[in-house]
C-alpha cells in the first residue's frame, strides 16, 4: 500500500568490461534513463528507472566495468565507491547486480568473491547465454546458486530476454528483507588474490563444463586482424574510410545546418533593429552556437564508427597493433581512439580519455590530443593555401596544393608523437605503465545500442560544449564589439574595441615572425575556434561575408602578405592553441586550472617558434 | 663476480623461461608469478604489478597459449590465457615464469 511512497530502491550493475552491463542497463530501463556526471568527478553516471512486475520502482545505476574493487582508474574508482557507499551524494546500492559473461567467468567469479565481502544483497545476471548455449557450455545453475549465496538469472540483454526474471529475483531478495551483512572487505594482497582465483578456479571445475563448441570464429578473424602485415593493412584501410566519411559524406548535412544557422542569421538580421542587440544575436549568439553545431555531423559520424567498432570488438584489436607505435612515444595503444577522433575535434577526443586506464597517460593523451590537425583547422589552412600556394602539378602525380595539406598533417602527427615523449620524460621521468588489455570476442553490434549510443553521444557533446563554448563566444564577441567605433570613423570597427586594442598591444611582439597587425586582431576573435578566423580576417580586411568569398579573402591576402607571412601563419596554425573550447574541456576533465594553463603555454611557445623558423627561413630564400 | 644487487634473488627455474621471451605458437602452464624485476622501471611498483597480472588472470597453474605477435618489434604479446585473451607487453611479462610444451 505504501509502495507508491517508498523511495525507488537502488540496484547497482556491476561487472567485469564487455560483459553486456550496459545493453542490460538498456533493456532493463528502455528510454528511461539519464546520464550526467558524478559530482566532483568527470566519470560519466547512467542512471535509469525500472518497473519491476509486482509494482516496486527501481533506480538503475551502471557502473564502469572492472577487474576488481581494488581501483586503478578514475572509472573504476566509481565502481568502488559506488559499491562500498562511500560516493559523494550516493547511497550504497539496496542490491548489487553482478553482470557476467556466461562464456568467461573465470575472472568475474573472483570479483563476485570481492563483493561478497562487500556484504550488499546481490544476485547474478548469466549474461550472453544465447551465446553460451550455442556452444554448447553447460552451466550447473542449482549448484552454483547454492556454492554462491546469491540467485541466479541467465539473461540475453540484447534480445532483452530474462529481464522481468531478474527484476522479479530483486524484488523478491528486497522484499524478504534481505539485510546487508557486515562489510569485511579490504585491499586483496597478492596472496589473497592468489587464494580468491583458487577458489574461483575450484567452484568453476564443479559447476562448469567446458563447451562442446567453443568459438573459433574470434580465433580465425584475430589471425587476419591481428596479422602483422593484413592487420595494419586492413587498420590503415579502416582509418582512411573512417576520414573519408567524416570529410565527405559528412559534408552535405554540414552545409545544411551550416545554411540554416546562415540563414537563421539573416532572418534574424532583416527583423531585428540595427544595434547592438542585432549584433549581439547574430553575431554573437547565432554564429556562436552555429559555430559549434556545425561539427555535429562530423563528430557523430565519427563516432559512429567508433562506436560499432567498438561493440564488434575491434577497437582492443587495433589498440594492439599501435600499441608499440605509441609506445615510442611513451604512450599506449588505448591512447589510438582518443588522438583519432582529434581529427574531428580535439573536444570528443579530450572526452573520450576516460578508456584510458592510468593518470599519466590519460594526462599525455589529453595535452596532445589538440597537435592532431582537427577539423576546424581546414577553414584557415584552405584559405592561406589557396593564397599562397599555386595549384600546379609536382612529381607528374600530386598537386602542390594536396601535398602542403598533408604535410600540415603530418607535422600535426609528428608533432603529437614528440611532445607526448617529452612531457612523460618531463614530468614522469618516461616511466612507462603496465599495459594489459582483454582482447574481447567479437561480436554482431546491435543497431538499437549503436543508435542509442550515438544519441547519447550527440546529447552529452552539445550540452557540455554548450555549456562551455557558449559562454565563451559571448565574452569574445563582447570583447571584439565594445567599445565602438567613435563617429565618423574609417577602419572596420573591430579595429576599436578591446580585442583590437588588445591585437595592437601584441603587434609588436608577433612581427618578428611576420604577422601585421591585421592578422594579430584577427587573431583574438579567432580565440573562439580556429576557423572563425578566417571570417575574423574577413572583417579586419572589410570583406563582408568572408565565409561566402573565400575566393576574394585570398586575393586581398595574397596582395597584402608576403609568402613568407602565409607560411608563418600556418605554421602558426599547426601548433597555436586557437581553441578557448579546448581549453575550457581540459579544465573541466583534468579538474584543475593548472594543466589547460600547461597547455595554453607550450603551444603557444611552440607556434611561436615555429612560426619564427618558417618566417626566417622563407625570408632568407627571398619569399619576403 | 659481478652482480647486480637486483639480480640477487633472480633464480630461474628449472625448465621454465619468462613469458616475455615466448613466440607465437609456443604454449604451456603458468609456473610462478614474481615480483622482482626492474623495481622502478613499470611506472607502479613491483608488487602492484604483481596484483595486476593477477587480477587478470596470470595465475600459477594456468594454461596459455601465444597467438599473435604485435608487428613491431614482436611486441606487444596476444596470449590465450585459460579461456580468455589477453594483450600485454613483454616488459611486463618478465616476471612470469612458464613452462613450455613440448612441440
Ligand atoms: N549475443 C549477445 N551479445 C550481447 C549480449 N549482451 C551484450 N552483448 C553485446 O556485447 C557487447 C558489449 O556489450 P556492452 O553492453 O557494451 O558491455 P559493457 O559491459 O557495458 O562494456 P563496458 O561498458 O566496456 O564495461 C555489445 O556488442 C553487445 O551488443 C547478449 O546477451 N548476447
Amino acid at each position: 500500500m505504501s509502495e507508491v511512497v517508498m523511495r525507488p530502491a537502488r540496484v547497482a550493475l556491476v561487472g567485469n568490461p564487455n560483459t553486456g552491463k550496459t545493453a542490460l542497463f538498456n533493456a532493463l530501463t528502455g528510454s528511461r534513463q539519464k546520464v550526467a556526471n558524478y559530482a566532483g568527478v568527470t566519470v560519466e553516471r547512467k542512471e535509469g528507472h525500472a518497473v519491476t512486475a509486482a509494482g516496486r520502482s527501481l533506480s538503475i545505476l551502471d557502473l564502469p566495468g572492472t577487474y576488481s574493487l581494488r581501483a586503478r582508474s578514475p572509472d573504476e574508482m566509481v565502481t568502488r565507491d559506488a559499491v562500498l557507499g562511500k560516493l559523494a551524494g550516493e547511497e550504497a546500492p539496496d542490491v548489487v547486480v553482478a553482470v557476467a559473461d556466461a562464456t568467461n567467468l573465470r575472472l568475474v567469479l573472483r570479483l563476485i568473491l570481492e563483493l561478497k565481502a562487500v556484504g550488499r544483497p546481490m544476485v547474478l545476471a548469466l549474461n550472453m547465454y544465447d551465446i553460451a548455449q550455442r556452444q554448447g557450455l553447460r552451466i550447473d545453475i542449482e549448484g552454483l546458486q547454492r556454492e554462491l549465496g546469491c540467485p541466479i538469472v541467465t539473461t540475453v540483454a540484447t534480445r532483452k530476454r530474462g529481464i522481468a526474471e531478474l527484476t522479479a529475483q530483486v524484488d523478491a531478495l528486497i522484499a524478504s528483507g534481505a539485510l546487508s551483512t557486515d562489510n569485511t572487505w579490504h585491499e586483496p594482497s597478492a596472496a589473497e588474490l592468489r587464494g580468491a582465483h583458487g577458489e574461483a578456479q575450484r567452484i568453476l571445475r564443479a559447476y562448469v563444463r567446458p563447451p562442446e563448441r567453443p568459438d573459433t570464429f574470434t580465433g580465425k578473424v584475430d589471425s587476419v586482424l591481428l596479422h602483422p602485415v593484413a592487420g595494419l593493412v586492413i587498420l590503415l584501410a579502416l582509418l582512411f574510410l573512417m576520414f573519408q566519411a567524416v570529410f565527405t559524406w559528412a559534408a552535405p548535412v554540414e552545409d545544411l545546418v551550416d545554411g540554416a544557422f546562415g540563414a537563421l542569421g539573416a532572418l534574424a538580421a532583416q527583423n531585428l533593429p540595427d544595434g547592438l542587440f542585432k549584433s549581439f544575436i547574430t553575431d554573437g549568439l547565432i554564429a556562436g552556437v552555429g559555430g559549434v553545431m556545425v561539427f555535429l555531423p562530423r563528430i557523430l559520424t565519427l563516432f559512429f564508427f567508433i562506436i560499432l567498432l567498438e561493440d564488434f570488438g575491434y577497437m582492443a584489436r587495433a589498440a594492439f597493433l599501435l600499441d608499440r607505435l605509441m609506445g615510442a612515444a611513451g604512450l599506449h595503444g588505448r591512447s589510438v581512439i582518443p588522438l583519432l577522433s582529434s581529427v574531428a575535434c580535439a573536444i570528443p577526443g579530450i572526452m573520450s580519455t576516460r578508456v584510458i586506464d592510468n593518470k599519466r597517460d590519460r594526462l599525455t593523451t589529453i595535452l596532445v590530443a589538440p597537435l592532431i590537425t582537427c577539423s576546424a583547422r581546414i577553414p584557415v589552412y584552405a584559405l592561406i593555401i589557396s593564397a599562397f600556394i599555386p595549384s600546379r602539378t609536382v612529381w607528374g602525380f600530386a598537386n602542390l596544393q594536396g601535398l602542403v595539406m598533408f604535410g600540415l598533417y603530418a607535422a600535426g602527427i609528428l608533432s603529437t608523437l614528440a611532445v607526448a615523449l617529452v612531457i612523460r620524460r618531463i614530468f614522469w621521468r618516461g616511466e612507462v605503465e603496465p599495459f594489459l588489455m582483454e582482447l574481447p570476442t567479437y561480436k554482431t553490434p546491435s543497431v538499437e545500442s549503436v543508435l542509442r549510443n550515438l544519441w547519447q553521444r550527440a546529447e552529452i557533446f552539445v550540452n557540455r560544449a554548450g555549456r562551455i563554448i557558449f559562454p565563451l563566444t559571448i565574452v569574445i564577441w563582447f570583447m571584439s564589439t565594445f567599445p565602438g567605433p567613435p563617429a565618423g570613423a574609417t577602419d572596420p570597427a573591430i579595429n576599436y574595441s578591446l580585442a583590437g586594442r588588445l591585437g595592437h598591444l601584441l603587434a609588436p611582439l608577433l612581427e618578428p615572425i611576420g604577422f601585421n597587425w591585421q592578422m594579430t586582431v584577427a587573431l583574438i576573435p579567432g580565440f573562439a575556434a580556429r576557423e572563425v578566423a578566417v571570417a575574423a580576417l574577413g572583417t579586419v580586411y572589410s570583406i563582408g561575408d568572408a565565409d561566402a568569398h573565400v575566393g576574394a579573402l585570398a586575393d586581398q591576402l595574397a596582395a597584402h602578405w608576403s609568402i613568407a607571412t602565409g607560411l608563418s601563419f600556418l605554421a602558426w596554425y599547426v601548433f597555436a592553441p586557437q581553441c578557448a573550447s579546448t581549453l575550457g574541456v581540459v579544465k573541466r576533465e583534468t579538474n584543475s586550472w593548472r594543466w589547460p594553463l600547461i597547455m595554453f603555454a607550450y603551444m603557444t611557445t611552440l607556434a611561436y617558434l615555429a612560426s619564427f623558423l618558417v618566417y626566417r627561413g622563407a625570408v632568407a630564400v627571398g619569399w619576403g | 663476480m659481478l652482480t647486480q644487487p637486483e639480480d640477487a634473488t633472480r633464480v630461474a627455474l628449472d625448465g621454465c623461461v619468462r613469458l616475455s621471451t615466448v613466440r607465437a605458437g609456443d604454449s604451456g602452464e603458468i609456473v610462478e608469478l614474481r615480483a622482482e624485476s626492474h623495481p622502478d622501471g613499470h611506472g607502479v611498483d613491483v608488487h602492484e604489478l604483481e596484483r595486476r597480472l593477477l587480477e587478470f588472470g596470470f595465475v600459477e597453474g594456468a594454461r596459455f597459449e601465444v597467438l599473435h605477435e604485435g608487428a613491431i618489434w614482436r611486441d606487444p604479446l596476444a596470449i590465450r590465457l585459460d579461456d580468455m585473451r589477453v594483450a600485454l607487453r613483454r616488459r611486463d611479462a618478465e616476471d612470469v615464469w612458464v613452462r613450455l610444451d613440448a612441440k
